[in-house]
């Protein structure tokens, strides 16, 4: 019998996630290269955007459906993942590491003993040995590492996998299964989104703003650049330390590690846990005062000026290519 | 009610890390060592409760004699005794995860706090896998907690916001920056940490399920260009993101 891999993949509000596609590609590629048969886990009620795996080349998918799995229940959830996998007889299981992904993957691999290889950046097969790669120390040092239990659990980066879409010419098959008895021991009971930004964790484009923004009443000049990008708004924790801006949007060591394509630094000067939390981004520009600031020697571009003065110019330049 | 709360020993944040000879650890020469950020937000929601609850706060690490000094420094803050399960040897989340939760549940801590992931190997796990181990209900990433009798609704910070979870004790939470502001350590707690117990035990034997072959240095970026040094390098700027770096 050939062996099995398993792809969990996330839905929020009845909508399939971008990171879900990730997981689809990276599946596919782990199982050609092992040799092994794909399945993928869907928990939740309908989902509407169902019908975009069949860009996927995924075959198999299982729908555990029930009203009651519609919001996130780790105690649910952990129980119908860890069940079919003995049941299947699962060698892989992957997850995105997404906030879903980092609770949910440890609490299944415990209950199967499992070995658990969290947000892991890259992945290589030597001799039918999946080799994993993640960052340690928040991305100051890499490490390499095997699983050596019978079932392994693998999470992924958010971001770092890029998802592949195919032409939709195979059908994808859906096996729908009413789960009952749920465990709903520990459930959520509501969203509170923050006001119509986007996270930083997700975001392709991030401008962030530090010290070099004097105070909390200058961050307009980052939000205003980041809502021309299209973008999130980061910052430094000597601004979050300060109280000018929430925990949430923290980039670095105690913060958030990103990996965008674009990461724009305005005011930053780049703190080793700074650095440790950005520099693995796509390109780096840095705009800093002072030109002997180690943000410069992670940055592909940089002004070394005011970013009062340079800020708003920026914003009206990327608004005049927009429109 | 006894309240445990599991502190790690790691390097400072400002740690610039050498990769160690044996190339799979880092260096610890000139290291210096600090309890995991994460969990003084975990022992300062534990000292909360004990305030008003009456509980008993009980630390627990473990490693080497060296996490006594981590301990000790919960116990300055103002929790009553400290566990060490000792192990000389680098141990895997799971093998961490076995000896904290054999250890709770032979003191029968109903609540156990930690922080949502330690600065060294950022797993993120060992709250999840204690709380399988031990068939506790688990939140992790907690930015805000409320305790009435068994329930617990915790907020989580999740992508774009905050969930909202209900759950019971027994439980383990794992804290998250802002779930409260740590108190400092007073001269008084200073001096009456010294008198308080660490307990000094084996952490439980354990096979590991992951091996770290190799740590590595990522590819140092190189530095790039300074165009300019006021607004008149923007238009060089933005022309470079559309045409070379191709991000907008």
């Amino acid at each position: 019998m050939s062996k099995k891999i398993i792809g969990i993949l996330e839905q929020r509000e009845g909508k399939l996630k971008k990171t879900a596609f990730e997981v689809c590609t990276v599946l596919l590629k782990l199982a050609s290269q092992l040799n092994a048969e794909t399945e993928v886990i869907i928990i939740g009620n309908d989902i509407e955007n169902i019908n975009e795996l069949n860009e996927t080349g995924i075959k198999s998918i299982i729908h555990f459906k029930n009203t009651g799995l519609k919001n996130y229940s780790s105690s649910a959830y952990t129980k119908i993942i860890a069940d079919y996998a003995k049941e299947v007889s699962a060698e892989y299981l992957i997850f995105s590491g997404t906030s879903l992904g980092k609770d949910l993957a440890p609490r299944v691999a415990a209950r199967l003993t499992a070995g658990c290889a969290m947000d892991c950046i890259e992945f290589n097969v030597d001799s039918g040995e999946v080799v994993l790669t993640r960052p340690v120390y928040a991305g100051k040092a890499l490490i390499d590492l095997k699983l050596k239990s019978q079932i392994k659990v693998i999470t992924l980066r958010p971001n770092v996998f890029k998802a592949e879409r195919k032409s939709n010419d195979a059908k994808v098959n859906v096996m729908v299964k009413d789960v009952n008895n749920l465990d709903l021991k520990t459930k959520v009971i509501e969203f509170k989104k923050s006001e119509g930004k986007l996270d930083v964790s997700e975001a392709d484009i991030i401008v962030s703003g530090g010290r070099g923004l004097k105070g909390p009443e200058n961050f307009y000049l980052v939000e205003n650049l980041a809502e021309a990008l299209g973008g999130a708004v980061g910052a430094s924790r000597a601004a979050v330390d300060a109280g000018w801006r929430p925990h949430s949007e923290q980039v670095g060591q105690t913060g958030k590690t990103v990996s965008p394509s674009l990461y724009i630094a305005c005011g930053i000067s780049g703190a080793i846990q700074h650095l440790a939390g950005m520099s693995s981004s796509k390109y780096i520009v840095a705009i800093n005062k002072d030109k002997d600031a180690p943000i410069f020697s992670v940055a592909d571009y940089g002004i070394a000026g005011d970013v009062m003065e340079i800020l708003p110019v920026l914003t009206e330049e990327i608004k005049k290519i927009k429109s | 009610m006894k309240i445990a709360v599991c502190v790690s020993h790691v390097p400072d944040t400002a740690t610039k890390v050498k990769i160690a000879g044996d190339g799979r650890t880092i260096d610890p020469s000139g290291v210096t060592y600090v309890i995991n950020p994460y969990d003084e937000f975990a022992v300062e929601e534990a000292l909360k409760i004990k305030e008003k609850n009456n509980a008993e706060v009980i630390v627990y690490s473990v490693g080497t004699d060296n996490n006594k000094e981590t301990i000790r420094k919960a116990l300055a803050m103002g929790a009553d005794r400290g566990v060490l399960l000792k192990d000389n040897n680098e141990r895997d989340s799971y093998g961490v995860a076995k000896a904290l939760a054999e250890e709770i549940k032979n003191e029968g801590c109903e609540l156990v706090f930690m922080g949502k992931q330690s600065v060294d190997y950022d797993n993120s796990i060992v709250g999840q896998i204690t709380a399988e181990i031990l068939g506790y209900s688990c939140v992790t990433v907690v930015v805000d907690l409320k305790l009435d009798n068994e329930k617990i609704i915790a907020e989580r910070e999740i992508e774009g916001g905050k969930e909202v979870v209900e759950t019971i004790l027994p439980a383990v939470i794992t804290a998250q920056k802002g779930l409260n502001e740590p108190r400092y350590a007073s001269l008084k707690g200073i001096m009456a940490s010294k008198k308080k117990i660490i307990e000094e035990k084996p952490a439980a034997s354990v096979e590991p399920l992951t091996e770290v072959l190799a740590m590595k240095k990522p590819a140092a970026k190189q530095p790039g260009r300074i165009l300019g040094t006021d607004s008149s390098a923007v238009s060089e700027l933005v022309k470079l993101l559309r045409e070379e770096a191709k991000v907008i």
